[in-house]
């Protein structure tokens, strides 16, 4: 599994389900604005580290909908506290997808340490987490997907990119149009 | 005894004014100047608390919120505008997201600990450079008013305002 099969399956999940999805800064976001691009995807242009905490802040002040981040394993790395402060919360409404290629994908594929030692799912269940999935096909993420709305999936896949164009859109216009359309 | 009569403790002050802003939504990271406030906005029904693990992850569930319809605020010690710049510029600033930061101002005068006094004098500098506007407690302003126009500028602005409150300020404290 390559990270734009995960993306699909996700893209797939939010059309069907209308959830609000925050894409990962760099390649992922590309990727999921050419795959299905609506205005209830936030795309995060900077603040590399922070797709599971704009979701996490977005699933409480919106406990009526659901929230799908779909974040990287080095932006996790970056940000490793996000685990904990999810599960002291646990909304019901967030689920936190990491698709988990064990390289920073968007800067040349460099080795992160989970292509090594580290293992996100079990830091995920030591910070606390009691909902964590590990998948490794698009066939088990989408079984997963179908099954629940709440929780974080580690998406083991190999790392790669596809050639997904640069986001058209300026800031300004990506959170006027998601705030608009999420607002109702 | 009346509200207009009664005398607030610096906490209670702040407080007051996070509830006058009409802020419902906060994130912390602990200060011993803090120690008062925390379980006030914690306790309070009308506003979510969450503690987290660095400012910078609260800079970013702040947005979330925001994007969520919350008006938003970070109890926060002013060593975390260090840990929090990065976002502070390529997520508020880039995308227009207001954030209330309300910040114990250490390193500077009263400061009993030496590792405080770097950034307790970059503080002001690193706002200025980053265009973020600040208010400081003056005479004879209520610091609830102080907080209230600190929000209002950060909302009509669309962008994150600080409200530094030195060591004099919470030496008040009953």
């Amino acid at each position: 599994m390559k990270r734009i099969d995960a993306i699909n399956e996700i893209a797939a999940k939010v059309k069907e389900s209308g959830a609000l999805l925050i894409g990962n800064i760099g390649i992922p976001c590309k990727e999921i604005h050419h795959v299905c691009d609506v205005p209830t995807n936030f795309y995060m242009l900077g603040s590399m580290g922070l797709a599971s905490s704009i979701g996490l802040g977005l699933a409480l002040a919106r406990p009526d909908k659901k929230v799908v981040a779909i974040d990287g394993d080095g932006s996790i790395l970056m940000n490793m506290g996000t685990l904990a402060t999810i599960a002291t919360q646990s909304p019901e409404n967030y689920l936190l997808v990491i698709v988990d290629n064990g390289a920073y994908g968007s800067t040349g594929n460099q080795p992160t340490a989970t292509s090594v030692v580290t293992d996100l799912a079990a830091v995920a269940r030591g910070a606390g987490n009691k909902d964590v999935f590990e998948v490794s096909t698009p066939e088990e993420l989408r079984d997963v997907l179908k099954s629940t709305d709440k929780g974080i999936i580690v998406a083991k896949a190999e790392p790669g990119n596809t050639d997904a164009p640069v986001i058209e859109m300026t800031p300004e216009r990506i959170i006027k149009r998601f705030m608009e359309k999420s607002a109702l | 005894m009346t509200d207009s009569l009664k005398i607030f403790t610096p906490s209670e002050a702040v407080f007051k004014g996070i509830k006058d802003a009409g802020i419902d939504f906060i994130v912390s990271v602990p200060c011993a100047n803090l120690k008062e406030l925390i379980p006030m906005v914690d306790e309070a029904p009308e506003m979510l608390h969450l503690p987290v693990t660095r400012e910078e992850e609260g800079v970013g569930i702040c947005a979330g919120a925001y994007m969520g319809g919350k008006k938003t605020a970070m109890l926060m010690q002013n060593s975390g505008l260090g840990n929090s710049i990065n976002a502070l510029a390529s997520l508020n600033q880039l995308y227009n997201i207001p954030l209330l930061m309300i910040v114990s101002h250490r390193g500077v005068e009263g400061e009993p600990i030496v590792a405080q006094v770097p950034m307790g004098e970059l503080t002001s500098k690193l706002l200025d450079t980053m265009e973020i506007p600040y208010f400081m407690p003056e005479k004879d302003v209520d610091p609830a008013d102080l907080i209230v126009k600190a929000w209002n500028t950060a909302a009509e602005q669309k962008k994150p305002v600080a409200v530094l409150l030195p060591i004099p300020f919470w030496r008040k404290q009953a």
